[in-house]
């Protein structure tokens, strides 16, 4: 076969991209997957609520409704095969006085329609019983039992691998800059910004150098390039569509407030968002947010103080207790607006070329409806689908100190010492476990923070970052001076004492 | 839970091997206790010391000017001579119950042991700039400014190269010196408060001396960069914090040294179930190393933040004593 030849080129390697990689791997496909950054989910993936929607607040006829619903319960089922940990923890959206009432009804039939399962209206006294901390002002709340929790970075790394295992490639550093017609098929022009070995089970390099350009071809490309999705549409030539980014802060709180709420709590939505939140993560930490504030610049991920308060205030309005000394880690992260709906389409005037474009909230949990959903599109233009004889749908999971009982840390370290070896204190990760993250593809600090949780703590990294650039230098083979937080520029150590 | 099979009994198990734990287990051997464990989660004892390579360390205690390294090894030395102490280092502990068990893991193993009383010397971390709220972007270049301290005087590494330090306290200061000798550029330290909380010597020595700029009732509003830090916003504020507007500046730099305050670290005896002051995260105690659970004692940094180190030595032998006084009061 022809090299850098595929059947389907996946651009972009979020969630909507790496779902769509695994989900066509179950077929006898030639597929690559390229990635302009370092790492996979550095994208919109990383910095949102990890929150598995259950499908309300979205209008009945929308098709991020629908895809909503049926992701909620496709995410459940492709979790357990990953051994990515889902959390089913419910949600409540609450009101604080009966003029509220019609508003929160209305909600309950809309989602109703779309088919969201278990929806009930619960009275203050329920509230007391199950939500102990909820602001006395709350008079009423709507109970949607199928909300559930996430880690979505490491959902997008176990999809990944397993796609991976299923014999997609993956490129990363790779930024597609072009996108040509050809008899047969569309050929991309792809930038190399990163000229690292291939190397790692998970994710490898084209083994082209920094700097240089590349070409593949395909005869389908998908393009799932989040908040640069309308860009890399315009690369095709179709660019009747802008992207406008919607940027939504949010706030940690420290791990010893686990147990602040039983649910997630969300007020009644407003237009544009679904409002200021009291979230439940799966590491354990609450986590207040997020904003929604439309923005021109599609990197601007800073945090601001007016934020800061909107959101303490937001959310102390439904959990009082709420204290701004709690926090301990804010982000921002920017929601890729085109309108008001997602936008997956085939292009006519491109024929091969899907955009999966526009994909806001609930993008996370819509995911492996959007990969089935494009998978449908790439069937109508053509692409042939035969199921393989063997998909390896399970991966074996990843092991996590911090998530485990004493009783099976205890075998583990006995098993193999090096889990026995403390490098993040506050998260109680291990030594072994920042290598079986590196291994399995982490390059960066931050892709190592996403994977085992070392330096997401307290703390932030004052204690382990020196340990852990060690062992990356041990296990990648590159100067201290090359290590990043998150790729090319974000160097840490700026010089070695000879 | 609280009556295991199979788990060993100890007289006193102190956590931590900075200059509080050393002191805390020689002055219970000195005050009779004859069966005392030691653990620390490094891979030498000496703690904080070991990364403060500047003089100014046992001015009082031993009337001479030692670098961290020399006090912590005069203790080192003391302490690996008296058998009845067990070291274990590379031992991180993990989890602590009211009844005193004590969990901790060690490359291979994960014991648990049942301490008659517990000494925890577990010193403190540093405040992030999550913790006071800086808005703006995250970039790479941001350190607390121990961290820093370790990456130069532990590792040979030089984290930045045009420094802003926010926060004046001795850390701070320190750093600043330390930055400007390695030939890095500090452009300035950065005071919220209108005095500093650093000693007078170090603002002289550390800072006067390079001729550093010191802002009071100034504060970094904002920091910018997406990869590497870039530059930031500085502000001066009034008498409540309220920013000064019309007074905004930037400065250009590479690394911002977060130098704003200590937490002392007790997240074990609050699993414990001892009262914790939330504010300042020290046990709720009237007297010194005390807690509110019968035969659970805190000192050093984690009873509450010393400035110098002698103290930190006078006071834990006081806490090595009371644990002796109450296993004799159980007998
Ligand atoms: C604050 C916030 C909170 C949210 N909360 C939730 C929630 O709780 N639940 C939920 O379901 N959804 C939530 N969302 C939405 C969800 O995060 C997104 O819908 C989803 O992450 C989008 O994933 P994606 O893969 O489409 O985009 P991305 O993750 O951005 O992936 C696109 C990838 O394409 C790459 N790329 C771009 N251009 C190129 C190119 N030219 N060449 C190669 N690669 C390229 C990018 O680097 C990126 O990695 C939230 C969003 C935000 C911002
Ligand atoms: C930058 C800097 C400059 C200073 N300059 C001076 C000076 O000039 N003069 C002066 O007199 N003093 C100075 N000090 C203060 C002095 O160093 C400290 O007061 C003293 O080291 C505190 O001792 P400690 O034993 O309480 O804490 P630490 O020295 O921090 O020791 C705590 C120990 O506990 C261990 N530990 C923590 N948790 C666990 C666990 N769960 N399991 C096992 N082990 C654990 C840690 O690894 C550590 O070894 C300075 C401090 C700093 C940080």
């Amino acid at each position: 076969m022809m090299r850098n030849w595929y059947d389907v080129a996946i651009i972009g390697g979020g969630i909507t991209g790496a779902s769509i990689a695994r989900e066509l791997s179950r077929y006898r496909l030639k597929i690559v997957l390229l990635e302009k950054e370092v790492e996979l989910a550095f994208g919109v993936s990383k910095s949102n609520s990890g929150i598995i929607h259950p499908g309300t607040q979205n209008p009945p006829d929308s098709l991020k409704g629908k895809l909503c619903v049926r992701g909620n319960l496709l995410t459940r089922k492709i979790a357990g095969e990953l051994g990515v940990d889902f959390k089913e923890v419910g949600e409540l959206i609450v009101i604080f006085n009966e003029d509220e009432r019609p508003r929160l009804l209305q909600i309950k039939n809309e989602a109703e329609t779309l088919g969201v399962p278990g929806l009930k209206i619960v009275d203050r006294k329920w509230l007391d019983e199950h939500e102990p901390n909820l602001s006395r002002e709350v008079i009423a709340a709507l109970y949607a039992p199928t909300a559930g929790i996430i880690s979505p970075y490491r959902m997008v790394y176990d999809l990944a691998e397993n796609a991976v295992k299923n014999g997609v490639q993956i490129f990363l550093g790779h930024k597609v800059i072009g996108i040509t017609k050809e008899a047969g098929n569309l050929r991309l022009n792809v930038a190399v910004s990163s000229g690292e070995e291939p190397r790692g089970r998970a994710c490898r390099q084209a083994g082209s150098l920094a700097g240089s350009e590349c070409t593949f071809r395909s005869r389908f490309v998908v393009n799932a390039a989040g908040l640069f999705a309308d860009e890399v549409s315009a690369l095709a030539g179709v660019n009747d569509f802008k992207i406008r980014p919607r940027k939504g802060e949010e706030f940690l709180l420290d791990k010893k407030k686990e147990h602040l709420t039983n649910h997630i709590i969300f007020p009644l939505p407003t237009k544009t968002s679904k409002g200021i939140l009291v979230i439940k993560t799966s590491d354990g930490n609450p986590m207040i947010g997020p904003t929604a504030q439309e923005i021109d610049d599609k990197n601007d991920l800073s945090t601001s103080d007016d934020g800061l308060s909107k959101v303490i205030e937001g959310a102390r309005k439904m959990i009082p207790t709420i204290d701004g000394n709690d926090i301990i880690a804010y982000f921002a992260g920017l929601r890729p607006v085109a309108g008001d709906d997602f936008i997956i389409r085939r292009e006519e005037k491109v024929p091969g070329f899907i955009n999966v474009a526009g994909i806001q909230s609930p993008g996370l949990t819509a995911a492996p409806a959007v990969a089935l959903m494009a998978v449908e599109l790439l069937k109508k233009s053509g692409l042939r689908l035969a199921k393989k004889w063997l998909f390896k749908k399970h991966r074996h999971p990843s092991v996590h100190l911090f998530a485990d009982l004493f009783s099976k840390t205890r075998e583990l370290i006995k098993k193999n010492p090096s889990y026995g070896e403390i490098v993040c204190r506050c998260e109680m990760v291990s030594a072994k476990e920042v290598r079986d993250a590196i291994r399995r593809g982490a390059r960066t600090l931050d892709g190592i923070k996403f994977r085992t949780r070392a330096q997401a703590g307290r703390c932030h990294g004052g204690f382990c970052t020196i340990r852990i650039i060690k062992i990356m230098h041990e296990e990648l083979g590159i100067p201290y001076t090359e290590i990043t937080k998150r790729g090319n520029g974000s160097e840490v150590v700026r010089g070695v004492r000879e | 839970m609280e009556n295991r099979n199979n788990v060993k009994e100890r007289e006193l198990v102190v956590v931590g091997g900075g200059p509080a734990g050393m002191a805390a287990a020689l002055s219970a051997y000195e005050n009779g206790v004859r069966d005392i464990l030691l653990i620390e989660r490094d891979q030498y004892l000496g703690g904080i010391l070991n990364q403060c390579i500047h003089p100014g360390f046992g001015l009082r205690y031993f009337r001479e000017n030692l670098t961290g390294p020399e006090y912590a090894d005069r203790f080192i030395k003391k302490i690996s001579a008296v058998p009845s102490i067990e070291i274990s280092l590379k031992s991180y502990a993990v989890n602590l119950t009211a009844g005193r068990y004590l969990a901790y893991i060690k490359p291979g193993k994960m014991e648990e042991v049942k301490a008659k009383a517990i000494i925890m010397a577990t010193g403190c971390r540093e405040r992030t700039r999550e913790m006071v709220h800086i808005a703006g972007t995250r970039p790479a270049g941001i350190y607390p400014a121990g961290l820093a301290q370790k990456m130069i005087n532990l590792e040979g590494w030089l984290p930045g190269r045009e420094v802003v330090i926010v926060g004046s306290g001795d850390i701070g200061l320190i750093m600043a010196r330390r930055f400007t000798l390695e030939g890095a550029k500090v452009k300035a330290v950065i005071e919220i408060q209108k005095t500093s909380r650093g000693l007078i010597r170090n603002v002289v020595q550390c800072l006067e001396d390079f001729g550093i700029p010191l802002y009071f009732s100034h504060k970094i509003s904002r920091i910018h960069g997406r990869d590497r830090v870039e530059k930031v916003e500085v502000v001066e504020v009034d008498d409540s914090f309220n920013e000064k507007p019309q007074t905004r500046f930037e400065i250009t730099c590479d690394t911002v040294l977060m130098s704003v305050g200590l937490i002392p670290e007790n997240e074990l005896i609050e699993l414990a179930g001892v009262a914790i002051d939330k504010k300042t995260n020290t046990p709720v105690s009237a007297e010194v190393n005390k807690t509110s659970v019968p035969g659970i004692f805190v000192c050093g940094n984690s009873f509450k933040i010393y400035d110098l180190v002698d103290g930190v030595t006078y006071d834990s032998a006081k806490a090595g004593k009371m644990a002796a006084e109450y296993l004799k009061g159980l007998k």
